[in-house]
């Protein structure tokens, strides 16, 4: 059975949509992350055009981050002061990431943006994650687990606009959580993801807060920014396709649930190994396909009128 | 002088193509009676493609000439736009692109079909007049003259590759003498917009009449409505997909909490 997307301007089957929504949900649930940075890559694979697949999976992480906060908002895990200075950033590095993601498409680049940043950051994250939860692992079975610092002091204390943010138990300046924001906010709009992967590892390590209200709060920020690249991208390149984002929708969030589920079947370190290994996995493949020689060396674009 | 034939675009030169044909003969000859099988295509949310039937038949005026009922050619076309080509070269070992050149007025659609390959029905002059065949297309540089020909076999080959040209894939059948009848496959993929069907009849490699009926390809339903609302009201758009995505996350949420 297939569907007609008005806005991508193609017919796709209604099950392979369904198929991956779930599959990325079920993924997103076990590992606590948005999907976006799998998703996007699969869409384009499938043959959406990569600026609609950007601009839709932005449309469809701000449904699946509103069903996580509510989750975590019951639980108390999410710091809304810290979120609001992040989501300040956020707001900004969007506009900016639009900004260029416009250009980048006027001037033919933007394909390859896109595939670059992924290259970029899923390897540089995938390869930390795998190294972190590798040593986890050796230092569980070993029985040593070290010990870290209470109170670790970096460069980044001595910024000026402290802060103070009593759920995450911090007083630091509003400078770094805004500096984090902005960044997420760029890759959000040009990447097409919701940032979780680059923000969580940030607010954990760079920021220090405790773990238990990292994710609430990051995919809070999240549905802000994504809300505001989807509405930038409307506006701006007509590319938001509100029909494959519903279809998304229905079927990330029935696999989100489940994959929540066996998620809390899973250790943390098997968990984070398992996730880095798929992010090192996307990121060799859009790697591999910059790099060889491609079967086509034209490709054609819309001109203007 | 060339150059400015080059311009003029492909229905100009169809209608003084027919306008050639008829000054070189003057007397009563065959013509043609042709229609398609819907002059309006809609491209619904479940539209997967559809055949587009196109039948006529020649009105021979001369009943003398015997067996050689002569030839017929159909032509779709679809609503021309502006193309970039963009070409890759290999910069410090990833792909980029690094040469682009625009194309005006390149038709979005093209498929041909005939009764016999169109080298047996016509001199290569006479096609590449009439432009028939998408190889025989030519595409105006936008900008500055410059080498274009390898840009523009690659529209051809892109297009063909997404179905969107073809080239003597279907054959015009006849039925009997005059009855003819082929079918033209518009693919899923099909861009929206104003279409036109040529019909070209053939005696001896000179063209002796033509003819050409509108199509129009439409959205239509709900994929329509989408469409026109994102393009016409984009920011309302953008905040009604918001909104979409507001309750959904809320609905899935409330869904799942109560079991």
């Amino acid at each position: 059975m297939t569907v007609y997307l008005p806005i991508a301007e193609i017919s796709v089957n209604l099950f392979l949509i369904l198929g991956m929504g779930g599959a990325i949900g079920l993924l997103s649930g076990m590992f606590g992350v948005g999907g976006g940075f799998l998703m996007t890559p699969l869409l384009i694979f499938i043959g959406i055009p990569p600026a609609v697949s950007v601009a839709t999976v932005s449309n469809q992480i701000t449904a699946a981050s509103v069903s996580g906060v509510l989750a975590h908002w019951r639980r108390g895990n999410v710091d809304f002061k810290m979120g609001m200075v992040l989501l300040i950033g956020g707001i900004v590095g969007s506009v900016v990431g639009t900004w260029i993601f416009t250009i980048l498409k006027s001037i033919g680049q933007v394909d390859l943006m896109i595939s670059l940043s992924y290259v970029i950051f899923l390897g540089t994250i995938g390869i930390l994650m795998f190294i972190e939860s590798v040593n986890a692992l050796i230092n569980t079975r070993r029985g040593t687990v070290k010990r870290k610092k209470l109170h670790q002091h970096y460069w980044i204390h001595g910024l000026p606009f402290k802060m103070r943010f009593r759920k995450s138990k911090l007083y630091i300046s509003a400078l770094m959580p805004l500096g984090i924001g902005a960044l997420v906010g760029i890759l959000s709009a040009i990447m097409g993801v919701g940032g979780g992967f680059v923000m969580v590892p940030a607010m954990i390590y760079l920021l220090g807060m405790p773990t238990s209200v990292v994710i609430g709060t990051s995919l809070f920020q999240i549905i802000f920014v994504t809300a505001n690249v989807t509405l930038l991208h409307a506006i701006s390149t007509q590319t938001v396709d509100i029909m494959l984002a519903l279809l998304l929708m229905s079927s990330s969030v029935v696999g989100a649930q489940i994959g929540t589920r066996l998620g809390t079947k899973l250790r943390g370190e098997q968990l984070r190994g398992l996730l880095a290994l798929l992010v090192i996995i996307v990121c060799l493949k859009l790697a591999f396909d910059l790099v060889i020689t491609p079967d086509d060396l034209y490709s054609l674009g819309e001109g203007g009128h | 002088m060339f150059s400015t034939v080059r311009k003029l675009t492909t229905n100009v030169a169809f209608f003084c193509a027919i306008a050639l044909g008829w000054t070189t003969h003057g007397q009563a000859q065959s013509s043609l009676v042709t229609d398609i099988s819907s002059h309006l295509i809609s491209v619904t949310s479940d539209f997967t493609g559809t055949e587009l039937l196109l039948f006529g038949a020649i009105q021979i005026a001369d009943e003398e000439e015997g067996p050689n009922r002569g030839d017929v050619l159909v032509v779709v076309r679809g609503p021309e736009k502006n193309v970039i080509v963009r070409r890759k070269a290999r910069v410090a070992g990833i792909w980029v692109n690094t040469e682009a050149l625009e194309f005006e007025r390149v038709p979005s659609f093209y498929a041909l079909a005939s009764n016999r390959p169109v080298e047996e029905i016509a001199a290569p002059d006479v096609l590449n007049r009439l432009r028939i065949g998408p190889s025989r297309l030519r595409f105006r540089v936008a900008k500055s003259e410059q080498v274009s020909l390898p840009f523009e076999e690659a529209i051809v080959r892109q297009k063909s590759r997404e179905n969107l040209y073809s080239d003597q894939e279907t054959a015009v059948y006849f039925l009997g003498d005059t009855l003819f009848r082929t079918t033209i496959a518009i693919p899923a993929n099909v861009p929206v917009g104003d279409y036109i069907a040529e019909f070209y009849l053939f005696k001896d490699g000179e063209l002796l009449g033509a003819q050409s009926s509108p199509l129009f390809i439409k959205k239509s339903g709900l994929g329509r409505q989408i469409y026109d609302f994102a393009y016409d009201y984009p920011a309302l758009y953008g905040i009604a997909a918001i909104i979409v995505a507001l309750i959904a996350g809320w609905l899935a949420s409330a869904i799942f909490r109560k079991e």
